[in-house]
């Protein structure tokens, strides 16, 4: 193999892509190639590398050196300073806020700093679409271990010793539910691979999927082999594309190599997999949906039990794991149970992904140990808030998860912790939310979202999350009652008790969770029709403070719906019945003037008594 | 399982004996190549209905007719797929497509103003077509690109951080008639 003594690993994730990191690589290339360096520096495009906010990401390795948002303008100069005359770059570093210095090293960053690698011990540092990078980090040891020293059995043994549970969601015990499976005497047995990754704000499994299939991959031969199954599908959301080309591109080089197909590594074992991409249904999700979908039916859950992993696909005994789950396998296999179960805690072991987005300084994606605390990862990780704005709660587990408050920072994230307080670990999307969110319009996303995506199949879900929706789309327009709390708290119950699948049973949580920490902003909305984050449309004003305004014309040009009105340098006014409440004249009003103001409750109804509109010339 | 039919007949009693016999329709022959590709496996059918909706850009009556009898399962069956799945189009799309993502990263950061201003620049609701045809809006409950919200897709290619005057930026191509710039990524159109 050649020799480089540098290499320029590009993040090719989802998000750098769409920042231009195609357009970054031919421009370094090109520049390379220019300089004469071409012998002596490669570009690599990586996997996501997590930071994706950042993007388009460039690592200079073996420095370490971390760079964000480089465009191909910038290249030129980079590639004289850093490559030619050895002097990184700092313009193009991380600062972790204003008046600090930049941070060269990757590993000094506070956001990569805090994480523990195990599933995405890769990410950004080798080429996905490139079996040997994998191989040269580890890569199918422990399928070699699997397939030659140790049994079924042993396998299974280790899998249950390790304490590895479910990542996509409930978290059940991964080896007791292989145990179960190996034990069915039906024949033949299934795999299959979970990636139907649709709580929104959720993306782990995506990049998972784009920066390291083989983990996957290697994952479902070693539970193949454990169960003894022949034949497994890796079941991928519809709105992945780059997640399906590359798990594409790497089952064929695994096939190539020997590590999948016909008597693997040559120990007479064979295992086949195949991709099922779906086809745009939340539900299927499920594990008994996701079924009914690879069979080419509709995705229907159904009454479990029986279990999966009793009657699965085809009726067959069937392992149904999710994408992060079996990428975790390869390493209990060859770092062993012991080494696993020492991180996390009692009950959670190992490491978990989390997406941490929403209103939070250092958006991306984050390993971290179980038990970890969420204060750690907001404010540690995350960095906090941006904008001087105040945390208010943290969303976690999706539409199936919960809002939790300020006064439950210090909770350690593990499964138990975070049923207790009302969330769930779900698969691991955290959205931060400050001050400005309205929690009663996030328990109304959460609503419309499960009341779409319900199946239909049983009425509990399919009748009460389109009741619950109502109920909240009439509290946050000003028009709701006390005694649409009662209700919204009955139906929870009906809902949470009497659905079929764990759509249903979970899709009251987000109200639930809200009316438990932030009951008082659903009173603010009944008995004072005011919205405290002033996000509810009918409860709110935007009004320009004439003290404030300079007269610039910016919103005035960017109203839609032409209800501003006045002249250069002269005070501006909404017409109020014009008004729309888009928030454009907000957004638009210049940071250092911030003259457009939104009003509330009493407040706002004064304003529009006291100043009414201007009338018509 | 879909139950067994008749040669000829789906579950709703309709009659294809013309079909049948006639020289195959374009769809038709469509139909058995993408059935071909996968074995003629009956369980292949939402695999095949997504390589017919990339090749026709959506599902026609005839399309789905075509598949039931390629596959010989029930017609019902095939629209029972079709209409269940977000992904599969009963109607002609734009020759654009604009996606604005709905999930809860993009809603917390402002996504519904940047919908409703899609809405309103376009002149159509989401998930419906413009008049002539040339352009489709649509929403999407999450695209997992959530350090980039509020996010949009035109034509396959992602637009990060999105706001009012930058949609109308990225929206002027389309409104004034022309193509709109290249998709930059490898994926298909949204």
């Amino acid at each position: 193999m050649k020799q480089y003594r540098t290499h320029l690993l590009v993040c090719a994730g989802t998000g750098c892509v769409s920042s231009g990191a195609f357009a970054l690589k031919d421009a370094l290339e090109k520049e390379i190639a220019g300089r004469g360096l071409k012998d002596e520096v490669l570009v690599v495009t990586t996997g996501c590398n997590g930071f994706c906010e950042r993007g388009p990401i460039l690592i200079v390795h073996p420095d370490n050196i971390f760079y964000q948002r480089l465009t191909p303008a910038d290249v030129p100069y980079l590639v004289e300073e850093h490559l030619l005359k050895g002097r990184p770059v700092p313009k193009h570093m991380y600062v972790p806020s204003a008046g600090i210095e930049p941070v060269p090293r990757m590993s000094d960053i506070d956001f990569f700093k805090h994480q523990r690698l195990i599933v995405l011990r890769n990410r950004g540092r080798i080429d996905p679409e490139k079996v040997e990078e994998y191989i040269a980090y580890d890569g199918y040891e422990a399928l070699a271990k699997a397939l030659t020293a140790m049994t079924p059995e042993a396998v299974v043994a280790e899998v249950t010793a390790s304490g590895l549970r479910g990542r996509g969601g409930a978290g059940f015990p991964t080896g007791r539910k292989w145990a179960l499976c190996r034990r069915e005497k039906a024949s033949p047995k299934y795999i299959i691979c979970n990636g139907d990754e649709g709580d929104p704000g959720a993306f782990m499994d995506r990049s998972v999927l784009e920066a390291d299939p083989h983990a996957v991959i290697e994952g479902m031969v070693i539970g193949a082999k454990a169960i003894g199954a022949a034949k497994g599908f890796v079941y991928i959301r519809d709105e992945y594309p780059l997640a399906v080309a590359r798990m594409g591109i790497a089952i064929g080089q695994a096939k190539e190599r020997g590590l999948l197909g016909e008597n693997i590594l040559g120990s007479g074992f064979d295992f086949d997999l195949e991709i099922v991409r779906g086809a745009g249904a939340f539900v299927s999700g499920e594990e008994t949906a996701l079924i009914a979908s690879i069979e080419g039916q509709r995705a229907f859950p159904r009454q479990r039990p029986p279990y999966p992993a009793q009657q699965g696909l085809w009726g067959k005994p069937t392992v149904i794991n999710n994408v992060e789950t079996w990428a975790n396998v390869a390493s209990i296999i060859r770092r062993g149970a012991a080494w696993f179960s020492s991180l996390g805690t009692e009950t959670s072991k190992g490491t978990k992904i989390f997406s941490l987005v929403g209103k939070i300084k250092n958006t991306g994606l984050v390993e971290v140990p179980m038990g970890i605390r969420l204060r750690d990862i907001i404010f540690g990780i995350g960095g906090g808030i941006p904008g001087g704005r105040e945390f208010k709660a943290i969303q976690i587990g999706g539409p199936s998860g919960g809002c939790i408050p300020k006064d439950l920072l210090d909770l350690p994230v593990d499964y138990e912790s975070l049923t207790q307080a009302g969330a769930m670990m779900g698969s691991g999307g955290m959205i931060v939310m400050d001050q400005d969110t309205c929690m009663v319009d996030i328990a109304l996303y959460f609503l419309r979202f499960t009341q779409e995506e319900s199946c239909g199949k049983c009425a509990p879900c399919r009748i009460g999350t389109r009741q619950m929706a109502e109920i909240l789309a009439r509290i946050t327009a000003g028009e709701g009652s006390l005694e649409d709390i009662k209700k919204l708290e009955t139906l929870a119950l009906t809902v949470k008790q009497g659905s079929l699948c764990g759509l249903g049973q979970t899709a009251p949580n987000p109200v639930l969770s809200t009316l438990r920490y932030f009951r008082e902003e659903y009173l603010a909305h009944i008995s004072e029709k005011r919205c405290p984050a002033r996000v509810c449309k009918n409860l709110i004003t935007f009004f320009i403070e004439p003290e404030k305004c300079v007269g610039c014309l910016l919103c005035l040009k960017n109203c839609p719906a032409n209800a501003i009105s006045g002249e250069r340098k002269k005070v501006h006014v909404i017409d109020q019945a014009a008004c729309i409440k888009c928030g454009a004249c907000f957004n638009v009003c210049p940071a250092k003037i911030q003259a457009v103001a939104k009003y509330t409750g009493e407040e706002g109804r004064a304003l529009l008594d006291e100043r009414p509109a201007p009338a018509e010339p | 399982m879909p139950r067994k039919k008749k040669t000829g007949t789906v579950a709703s009693g309709t009659v294809f004996p013309v079909m049948k016999k006639a020289a195959p329709s374009p769809g038709r022959t469509a139909a058995r190549e993408v059935i071909g590709k996968y074995g003629g496996r009956k369980r292949a059918v939402i695999q095949v209905l997504q390589d017919l909706q990339e090749r026709f850009r959506w599902l026609s009556v005839e399309t789905l007719e075509a598949v039931a009898l390629e596959l010989d399962v029930p017609l019902a069956h095939v629209y029972s797929v079709a209409t269940f799945y977000k992904s599969f189009s009963l109607e002609p799309r734009g020759r654009h497509i604009c996606t604005v993502c709905m999930g809860t990263a993009c809603h917390v950061r402002g996504g519904t103003a940047v919908l409703e201003h899609f809405e309103r620049r376009l002149g159509i609701p989401a998930g419906q077509t413009s008049p002539g045809g040339e352009v489709t809006l649509e929403r999407v409950n999450c695209l997992g690109a959530c350090a980039l919200a509020p996010l949009a897709v035109v034509d396959g290619r992602y637009y990060g951080q999105m706001n009012e005057s930058k949609a109308n930026e990225v929206l002027k191509p389309i409104l004034a008639g022309r193509d709109a710039p290249p998709a930059s990524d490898k994926g298909p159109v949204d």
